[in-house]
């Protein structure tokens, strides 16, 4: 049978292959063919391989799989896959194929799932247009002349495009908030440590989680199920707090949502505004309570992060060096070979990053900026902490503009850095949240952000699924409707 | 000897810094074998090589070796220490960081005691956990070294060794206090079993911070840094030539220059590897990847409890079962030694006499083999069972070692079946003696003559004859007896 996988959901694909309506390997072909179709304008795949894939899916298909065998998905680039080459965006890795997969990658396997790809991303997950990407931009499934966010773009353009069901996404400032937002998609960023970054490669640890990007929070909860565990490889994770169940929609009465006003003072698009004002009066409607938060703090979040999160890229970073795998350019003598390997295979805003934090953790001037920045970080948490004392979950716009045109910011390291002030603070506390679509402005969809404290990932999808139905969005971009 | 060096109105200031190789079965931070001497480059993973999204997870057992040693050397254990990045860019390290800790060590603020003559206490400023670099060897350099080589190649089988830094304060005035502190120490971490601190293999590593300065000042004199030291021996060597080499400037009137020494132990000489002003700034920071490391004081004070005896204390315990210091310092801290000592006066039930046969006949075995203690085919049951003949008086000291060569030659005899299959019981029967001391007295009427004339001296020349004449099987003390009895009558 001829499958339409445009708007299909990972749930849905489930439901067909334990009906016995298709087989995976079907079902693989039917996205294999969907990305022949449209990913060559897209350029949201930086790997694919159908013989491997179909050769995954035909397994699935003997061994007789439960749950979710069978069913396919696609994985940012910066998951490491044995045996498949992972780049992380970068020209320093090209070529590199990782000995193991990464822990989350693993526990896809082990639940059936079949691997349609890798797919694009800033590089080393340094950006929120994925335009950073070594191997050239990914477009925007709803306009292709604009970015589809980043740095997980490429995992939201596959999802947003029918070229997968869903995908796995990372997040270290916003990376899968803020593209889910952009593609009209729902993203979860996990509590930190509640999902292993074992085989993630490393941007700044102490910020980034794996997280599902999908067309329902019904799936985001599927996948969330897939991934968050405890991990011995990991020693940061301890897995959830609580199993992940599937949520139903449903009324919000006890309630109650803190709106940080003050907040929403810095620059939000008028149309994300009135998009997130409609959002404030549909939680109303549903018996949900609105109270103001202050978080007097977490403007200083974009500040703090930017010192944070290259202070460790800097450190991380360190082991492309030419000497061991990947990208070596020769030289005389060693010194010289990694300024060549380096100067040629790290780009302009890593390069930029690398700088930054290594200034910012050099003699003179690691205390008044990394330590400082450790403080304004403890000072954040505290907000949220002081926060959730009062309410149970905060609602804010994922990011305060819609997709902007590819290339608009890219001049301007500020601008883009400054599209992520709504996620960041998230990260610098290590908390949840959740990004559902959240209508369009001008065509172009926008995310309401549902943040909650530590290991309310259950809350939170529930809280995302009573928005979900009310809105009753419909995922898939117009243009994607006619294109197959 | 182990009072300071003095010399022209300057002093000795030294402090160590000494890296041990924790004797665990993993890696610091990965699951890979920690073992010397495999194939090079074979145990290896994902995280050791430090790919693209490894994670380290420190190793429990480092942790808590670590802390073992940590108590025996007086520390301080915290509550909570962390691990931080050390970056600095070499082929050795493959993730341009070293895990290490900074400002928050595993061990803090100890003091070690060096007993004995002269005896003296050392202040320990840390000591702190991290994971070894990869062994670089330099192909067609100078004994591997990298001057002069064509190449390298890097072996990354010990890069994530545990490794624990013990630094001290500066402590020690002389040469021989920095080798008879590292020799203690050694003798307690390997005590303790958390490495066996061979320092041919790079087990136990020493570095020296050599300075001078007026005596009675309290400031301090520019310091050098001597890397590496493969022996107490070369260590106590290299920092005497290098206060040598210091006083030499400082009274030419010239700076010392701060920097890093190499000595050859070969030559005595002295090469710089780098001055100051190439040093690094590492950018320290907290390891994001690590958990702070926690310590329960409950279990503390258990580990606390579990240590074995440590050389201090059994050097008190030998002193105090009345050996001398010299005896009872080797017993204390020549490890393998010191264990056949344990067990052989365990067996034989007498302190003293269990220390003169280990000082005396073993001693002379093992360096005339080459061999340790725990090596000797004489174990301390065999040995035992000679010294049980000697103090119930079957055979005589002259016997005795006859039998031990036995032992030595034919590592299936036993001392008793040495004795009786060569007839050493010794002669203490009055028959017998008696014949062979008048036989003896018969034969030597001049000396006869000259004992009863006042010269009592002669009884030794007596006793050896009738020594002789037993074949070497006398009762000496019987003998003596019998022989002034007879001369007397």
């Amino acid at each position: 049978m001829a499958i339409d996988v445009i708007g299909l959901t990972a749930e849905r694909a489930a439901a067909l292959l334990r009906g016995r309506e298709c087989t995976s390997e079907e079902l693989a072909q039917a996205y294999l063919d969907r990305i022949a179709a449209v990913d060559g304008e897209l350029h949201s795949y930086l790997h694919v391989d159908p013989e491997r894939t179909l050769a995954a899916a035909r397994e699935q298909d003997a061994s007789g799989g439960d749950g979710l065998a069978g069913v396919p998905i696609a994985y940012k680039d910066l998951l490491s896959t044995r045996g498949v080459p992972t780049t992380a965006g970068s020209r320093i890795l090209e070529g590199f194929v990782p000995i193991e997969s990464a822990d989350v990658v693993r526990w896809g396997d082990e639940a059936g799932l079949v691997s349609l790809g890798k797919t694009n991303l800033d590089e080393f997950a340094m950006g929120s247009s994925t335009e950073h990407s070594a191997y050239g931009p990914t477009r925007n499934p709803w306009d292709v002349a604009r970015v589809p966010g980043g740095s997980s773009g490429g995992s939201a353009a596959v999802v947003a495009s029918g070229c997968a069901p869903w995908a796995l996404g990372t997040d270290t400032g916003g990376s899968i908030r803020q593209p889910a937002a952009f593609c009209g998609l729902v993203g979860l960023m996990p509590t930190y440590g509640s999902v292993s970054r074992f085989g993630v490669v490393a941007f700044a640890c102490s910020l980034e989680q794996v997280g599902p990007m999908t067309l329902t929070v019904r799936d985001a909860a599927l996948l969330q199920q897939v991934i968050a565990r405890d991990s011995d490889r990991d020693a940061t994770c301890t897995g959830p707090r609580e199993p992940i169940a599937l949520p139903e929609a449903g009324r919000l009465d006890g309630i109650t949502f803190g709106v940080p006003r003050a907040e929403l003072e810095a620059g939000v698009e008028e149309g994300v505004r009135a998009r997130f004002d409609e959002s404030l009066a549909i939680a109303e409607s549903l018996g949900a309570r609105l109270v103001d938060v202050e978080l007097p703090y977490a403007r200083h979040g974009l500040a703090a992060y930017y010192v944070i999160a290259p202070a460790e890229a800097s450190a991380n970073l360190s082991r492309f060096d030419g000497v061991r795998y990947g990208l070596r350019v020769d030289a005389p003598d060693v010194r010289a070979m990694y300024e060549a390997t380096r100067d040629a295979g790290f780009g302009a805003e890593v390069k930029r990053r690398i700088m930054i934090g290594t200034y910012a953790l050099s003699a003179g001037y690691h205390d008044a900026y990394y330590v400082q920045a450790q403080r304004v970080r403890t000072l954040i948490r505290r907000d949220f902490d002081a926060a959730f004392g009062q309410v149970d979950a905060i609602l804010l716009p994922t990011a305060p503009t819609t997709a902007f045109p590819i290339g608009a910011r890219l001049d301007d390291p500020l601008a883009m850095y400054a599209n992520d002030i709504f996620t960041l603070p998230v990260n610098l506390a290590g908390i949840p949240a959740l990004s559902v679509p959240n209508g369009l402005s001008e065509g172009l969809p926008t995310g309401l952000q549902i943040i909650g404290p530590a290991h309310s990932e259950n809350l939170l999808l529930r809280l995302g699924a009573a928005f979900e139905a009310e809105h009753a969005f419909d995922p898939v971009p117009p243009a994607m409707r006619s294109a197959s | 000897m182990s009072g300071g060096w003095q010399r022209d109105g300057y002093e000795a200031v030294i402090g160590l810094e000494i890296h041990v190789q924790l004797d665990t079965a993993s890696k610091m931070f990965c699951a890979c074998p920690n073992r010397f001497g495999d194939e090079p480059n074979t145990n290896v993973c994902m995280v050791c090589l430090a790919h693209p999204g490894a994670l380290p997870v420190a190793n429990a057992e480092a942790v808590r070796q670590s802390a073992r040693v940590g108590l025996a050397l007086g520390c301080r254990i915290p509550a909570a220490s962390e691990f931080s990045r050390k970056q600095y860019f070499y082929p050795d390290s493959p993730k341009a960081y070293q895990i290490s800790q900074y400002d928050q060590p595993l061990c803090a603020e100890g003091s070690f005691h060096v007993p004995g003559e002269g005896a003296f206490t050392v202040r320990i400023t840390r000591a702190h956990l991290e994971e070894d670099a990869a062994k670089m060897i330099h192909a067609g350099g100078d004994a591997g070294r990298i001057q002069g080589s064509a190449g390298s190649v890097v072996d990354f089988n010990r890069a994530g060794t545990p490794l624990l830094e013990i630094v001290t304060e500066p402590d020690l005035r002389s040469p021989e206090q920095a080798r008879r502190f590292l020799t203690l120490l050694r003798a307690t971490v390997v005590a303790i079993g958390a490495s066996d601190c061979d320092m041919e293999k790079g087990s136990l590593r020493a570095d020296a911070n050599v300075s001078i300065r007026p005596i009675g000042s309290a400031g301090y004199g520019t310091k050098t840094e001597l890397k590496n030291m493969n022996s107490v021996r070369f260590l106590a060597r290299g920092i005497e030539a290098e206060l040598e080499r210091q006083l030499g400037l400082v009274l030419a009137g010239e700076e010392v220059r701060q920097e890093t020494l190499h000595f050859d132990p070969a030559t005595g000489g002295l090469t710089s590897l780098r001055s100051k002003e190439e040093a690094h700034d590492y950018r320290y920071f907290p390891e994001p990847d690590l958990l702070p490391v926690t310590q329960d004081p409950d279990d503390l004070a258990a580990l606390a409890g579990q240590l074995p005896e440590l050389p201090v204390a059994r050097f008190a315990r030998l002193t105090g079962a009345g050996l001398p210091e010299a005896t009872a310092l080797l017993l204390a801290t020549e490890v393998e030694l010191a264990a056949y000592y344990d067990e052989l006066a365990g067996r034989v039930g007498d302190a003293k006499v269990a220390a003169n046969w280990v000082m005396g006949e073993l001693q002379a075995h093992l360096n005339a083999a080459g061999i340790a203690a725990d090596a000797s085919p004489v174990t301390p049951a065999r040995l035992a069972g000679l010294v049980g003949l000697v103090v119930d008086g079957t055979i005589n000291q002259t016997s005795a070692k006859e039998v031990f060569q036995a032992l030595v030659e034919d590592p299936a005899a036993d001392a008793a079946g040495v004795v009786e299959a060569r007839g050493l019981a010794q002669v203490g029967d009055a028959d017998e003696l008696g014949a062979i001391v008048d036989g003896v007295l018969a034969d030597h009427p001049e000396e006869v003559a000259a004992f009863k004339g006042g010269r009592e001296q002669v009884i030794g020349f007596l006793v050896g004859q009738c020594m002789k004449a037993s074949g070497g099987r006398a009762d000496a003390k019987a003998l003596q007896a019998l022989l002034r009895e007879r001369l007397s009558a």
